[in-house]
């Protein structure tokens, strides 16, 4: 009896250590080309290309501020960040404001009006870009920073609507019956209750909004055709056009692009996670 | 109570922001992909001449590289379907049987994901560098030598190559979303199987496969459409090349309405791909609704 409870254990065992060397492996799967991408922006572009150790002996810090400097990269990063906190705070300002309203208030087509937000989530337009691009030369957006910022800032709406509608929804109404009680006004009970107790949301929100505007490159290269205006995704390929052999400094820039993402990818993980599974799974 | 008109009117400035932007950058676009698909026009000269469904005819009979990119672009959505998604499923099951770690490793398969297709294309392009490649450079070490290949630039290996970093990139969300579905099955199900003395492999056919089907759905539909519209990875890795090999649908339409200035023809090569997309995901809605019921 004994022998095959040992037998079972056994097997649970090595049952157990292949799924993890399974996961191990697709871990280090993950990993790898972005410790190469490192590794690679510390080598010169003479042992790039014949140096395939994961340690070099001279590790080219420099390649760093060469690429921040000389390769414009840190003219894009600034842009960058400067497109997603514009971005970020326009969406979060015009969904929440949207959303208390499509939760709480009472005007007209109210259903409707929802509905079209909501609908656009689902409905891919593949060509809406060359008509918007079309539009953008009428206002006289092309190659401006708004021209960049406004149509991310729509882009960025429905889901912000959706999230937080759905989270206002959920709130208790007590709090915000109170406030009107005080003699708060709409706008009052909006700013001052609902929308500090929504900040799970507004968490989960910011961090989606961010992460696509970091990485968007289509419209970047549709609207920003001056170096000075060009965020960082756009940067990568300008660079790559005109310097096609400087790998080591690419590299780095890419690194430097990655930092802030993965730093804050770290630090907010749990609200990632569950952003992506609340509003996938809900859908 | 029925809130009077002017209060009615302060609630809709709540919403009025973003209805304004709503109009000017979605709807009216939007109207204007169908308007100009109508018409033959270069984008900047005042000349527009109205074709009717010209540019739709001419999509349908004369356009081969339109239809090239829709079959390489069918093809990694195939894969990305299969391999990628069942991939995810393997891993999402092992992490779900309460295994150690399981937390980094969530954390670890959706780093990918949130890089972007520039980036991911470009770090791949080295890997998979012909002359100075990763990938050569290890088959070489292993004795291998003779399988090296520029992968991205050979016409037999580039369209796999794209797939792969496309997968690569991928997996992992679709890991998140499935996990979750997975976390979602109520464990007692599970524990009443294994008393009624179920295998594994039954417990996942006759327990976990049904309650998961509508996840599978709504994996599936995001799969394909986000694969469909694969766009940034091509232009970092082989900008369509070798040939037609790897062009995809938005490769096309940026192709012809910046590279032959056919604004209007564009639009209405970006009307029949949405038609497309539509009609697909509509499809997979039916069936997963069928699945459910049986």
């Amino acid at each position: 009896m004994s022998d095959i409870f040992r037998d079972v254990r056994w097997q649970g065992r090595v049952k157990s250590s292949v799924t993890h060397a399974l996961l191990i492996l697709v871990s280090a799967t993950c990993l790898f080309p972005l410790i190469w991408m490192f590794v690679s922006s510390l080598k010169t572009q003479q042992t790039i290309f014949s140096d395939m150790s994961l340690i070099p002996a001279h590790a080219h810090w420099e390649n760093f501020a060469l690429a921040w400097t000389k390769g414009h990269f840190g003219v894009y990063f600034l842009n960058s960040l400067f497109y997603t906190v514009s971005v970020v705070g326009g969406v979060l300002l015009i969904a929440s404001l949207a959303a208390y309203a499509f939760a709480r208030l009472e005007f007209p087509a109210k259903k409707t009006i929802y509905t079209l937000f909501l609908a656009t989530m689902m409905i891919p337009v593949p060509g809406a870009f060359i008509a918007l691009y079309v539009l953008l030369i009428k206002l006289g957006l092309v190659n401006t920073r708004l021209g960049y910022i406004l149509p991310q800032v729509n882009g960025g709406l429905p889901l912000g609507i959706f999230l937080l509608t759905t989270f206002f929804r959920k709130l208790p109404k007590d709090l915000e019956d109170a406030a009107r009680v005080d003699g708060c006004n709409k706008f009052q009970v909006y700013y001052k209750v609902a929308l500090p107790l929504a900040k799970p949301a507004i968490a989960v929100l910011t961090i989606f909004t961010a992460l696509g505007v970091w990485n968007e490159y289509l419209l970047a290269m549709l609207v920003l055709s001056d170096q000075k205006l060009m965020p960082l995704q756009r940067g990568f390929m300008v660079f790559q056009g005109a310097h096609i052999t400087q790998y080591p400094l690419l590299m780095a820039a890419m690194t430097i692009s990655v930092v802030p993402i993965i730093a804050v990818y770290i630090l907010m993980q749990r609200h990632i996670i569950s952003g992506i599974t609340s509003g996938a799974l809900k859908m | 109570m029925k809130p009077s008109t002017k209060d009615q009117a302060t609630s809709f400035l709540f919403v009025l922001p973003a209805l304004l932007l709503f109009i000017v950058f979605s709807l009216y676009p939007f109207y204007k992909v169908f308007q100009l698909s109508c018409f033959d026009w270069d984008g900047i000269s005042r000349a527009m001449r109205f074709v009717g469904l010209g540019n739709y005819l001419e999509v349908l009979t004369q356009n081969k590289p339109y239809w090239i990119s829709f079959k390489n672009a069918a093809y990694i959505t195939l894969l990305a379907l299969t391999l990628q998604n069942a991939l995810a499923l393997g891993l999402a099951w092992a992490v779900d049987r309460n295994i150690r770690g399981g937390h980094i490793y969530r954390v670890i398969f959706y780093l990918p994901p949130i890089l972007s297709g520039i980036v991911v294309g470009f770090i791949w392009n080295w890997i998979f560098d012909g002359n100075y490649g990763l990938l050569n450079h290890v088959l070489a070490q292993i004795g291998l030598g003779s399988w090296s290949r520029a992968w991205l630039a050979d016409p037999k290996t580039a369209l796999l190559g794209v797939a792969i970093i496309h997968m690569w990139k991928g997996f992992g969300w679709g890991f998140i979303i499935l996990l979750a579905g997975l976390q979602n099955i109520p464990r007692e199900l599970y524990e009443s199987a294994k008393v009624d003395g179920a295998s594994e492999t039954t417990v996942f056919w006759r327990i976990t496969v049904p309650m998961m089907v509508p996840v599978f759905v709504l994996v599936s539909i995001l799969t394909i459409l986000g694969t469909m519209q694969i766009y940034d990875l091509i232009v970092s890795t082989t900008g369509g090349g070798p040939g037609y090999n790897t062009e995809v649908p938005m490769t096309r339409l940026v192709a012809v309405m910046l590279g032959e200035g056919r604004l209007g023809y564009a639009c209405s090569m970006g009307v029949l791909f949405g038609l497309l997309l539509l009609f697909l995901s509509m499809v997979q809605m039916r069936l997963g609704k069928k699945l459910e019921k049986d």
